[in-house]
């Protein structure tokens, strides 16, 4: 029986900000970002190119230590415990981070083992997610023998290996497709309802966010500049409830979502 | 202790990573190899200015220079499995930075000392003939030495982009030090400004203790002198490695 999710918060940050000193001058690429995120949530973080999405999820997975502010991810501060944080959390970066000669099984295995479980557990770990994400058959292959599709839910187990509080997936379904998209789509749904997993996911696909998404967080210029349920924004910025998130979109950053921008870093 | 199990995770990972691909076995040591089978004749008949046979005096030079380009090299690895995004996965886990760093640096010296064997062998084969014990110690000057660059090298490649970039700077630092320290010939030939500047080089100081022990002499000054500025610059190097390993966040 699943329990039901409580709204306590798993990531708070306040402040949280990242600089990049460049010969040229700093560049400022979040710039002080204030959000909550509730146990169970699946939060979709949207953004125009260049707005600070991946930095962000970069701070929060502690991969890039914040310039100022302060956050707490699944109840360790992310500056003073950032092992507390990896402990607790799952990360799938758009890049994937499969290496092509590696089977899926020693991949995973390995994963359980940086994660410092033993290795049985490790290995039976592996054969568990496997058989939960249809990946059984796929174990001994090297994962460049995977298609797009499957790549993805390798990588997906990767960052389900330790049962985490929070998952961070950055662009899940860039590159997948339809049939491959609706399947993921299906799958972050069922992680969250199985597992109580708070997902959070950036993505560029306005539909994507639609869909998953039970609130949205929309930054701009390394600022958060909206945030709501999908239908709020639709109904505060397009002016109507019925209208599409794109229209939403528009109306809040001024352009649309896959716009090509300049990238800042 | 966890540094220890999660080097020892890293370790396994990569060592299996290694006898996936047992061409890259065998082209890490082609070179060397060619240098013992095509140079090292040359050498018979010709007075090196050194004791013993040429090949005492070639073996430890050609050992010496599989642990400085093998060791330099292993960075590409590195940069390309970051390309690939898999050194982020590991980093977005509890394992200790350090060991992601010490377990591939102890895969390469597992590597480098196997190759090494190989290249011995083969020696023995073209004539060499040194004392057991002198060869051991000679190995073991090569695991140190292979250790202080491969970790140097993982520290570059965590700090530059591309493939191209790591490669122009891996060769312009590699040549130079590789011709200064006397490797494929004794610096016992070179003109005095060159052995002058090749005394700036730690790998001369490696190679001439490991020489030594190729001719069965363990105590005397050389071997010393060696051992300490081997153990110094692998010292060095790891540390550096270490932090350059750590500071890299783009």
């Amino acid at each position: 029986m699943p329990t039901p999710p409580t709204p306590t918060p798993v990531i708070e940050t306040r402040g949280l900000a990242r600089t990049y000193p460049l010969p040229a001058g700093p560049v400022h690429a979040v710039r002080g970002i204030d959000l909550t995120v509730d146990r169970g949530e699946i939060l979709g973080f949207l953004g125009p190119n260049g707005a600070g999405k991946t930095t962000t999820l970069r701070m929060l997975t502690t991969l890039l230590p914040p310039s100022g502010g302060e956050a707490t991810v699944a109840g360790h501060d992310l500056r003073h415990d950032s092992a507390g944080v990896r402990r607790r959390i799952g990360y799938v970066a758009q890049s994937g981070g499969l290496d092509p000669a590696c089977s899926v099984r020693e991949e995973l295995v390995t994963q359980g083992r940086l994660h410092r479980l033993p290795r049985a557990e490790a290995r039976e770990r592996a054969g568990e997610l496997a058989r939960d994400l249809g990946l059984t058959p796929l174990l001994d292959r090297p994962t460049r023998a995977l298609s797009g599709g499957q790549r993805r839910r390798v990588e997906i187990a990767l960052g389900l290996i330790n049962r985490p509080e929070v998952v961070f997936l950055d662009e899940p379904t860039t590159g997948l497709d339809p049939g491959s998209r609706a399947e993921l789509w299906d799958l972050v749904r069922r992680i969250r309802a199985e597992h109580g997993t708070t997902v959070f996911l950036t993505t560029h696909y306005l539909d994507e966010a639609d869909a998953l998404a039970d609130r949205i967080v929309v930054v701009d210029a390394g600022v958060i500049v909206a945030e709501g349920t999908p239908a709020d924004l639709k109904a505060r910025h397009a002016g109507d409830p019925a209208a599409s998130l794109q229209d939403a979109f528009l109306a809040i950053t001024g352009r649309s979502a896959t716009a090509d921008e300049p990238v800042a870093i | 202790m966890t540094l220890l199990a999660d080097t020892g995770v890293v370790f396994g990972r990569y060592l299996r990573a290694t006898l996936r691909s047992k061409t890259n076995l065998f082209f890490g040591m082609l070179q060397p190899l060619l240098f013992l089978a095509l140079f090292g004749p040359l050498l018979t008949k010709l007075s090196l200015g050194v004791s013993g046979s040429s090949w005492q005096a070639l073996v430890p030079g050609v050992l010496i220079q599989l642990a400085l380009l093998g060791g330099s090299y292993v960075g590409l690895g590195l940069l390309m499995d970051r390309n690939l995004g898999i050194i982020d996965r590991m980093r977005v886990t509890p394992v200790d930075p350090l060991a992601l760093l010490l377990g591939r640096v102890l895969r390469d010296v597992v590597q480098l000392v196997v190759q090494s064997v190989l290249l011995v062998l083969l020696g023995l084969a073209f004539g060499l003939r040194a004392p057991l014990a002198g060869v051991l110690i000679g190995l073991l000057f090569v695991a140190v030495l292979s250790a202080a660059l491969s970790a140097l090298s993982y520290g570059l490649a965590m700090n530059v982009r591309t493939p191209p970039e790591f490669a122009a700077i891996a060769n312009t630092a590699g040549m130079p030090l590789m011709l200064l320290s006397g490797l494929l010939l004794p610096m016992s030939l070179a003109p005095g400004w060159l052995d002058g500047a090749s005394h700036a080089v730690p790998f001369r100081y490696t190679v001439d203790a490991v020489r030594q022990t190729f001719l069965g002499h363990y105590a005397n000054g050389t071997v010393a002198l060696g051992a300490a500025i081997t153990l110094a610059l692998a010292a060095l190097c790891l540390a550096l490695g270490a932090r350059l390993f750590r500071r890299a966040e783009r």
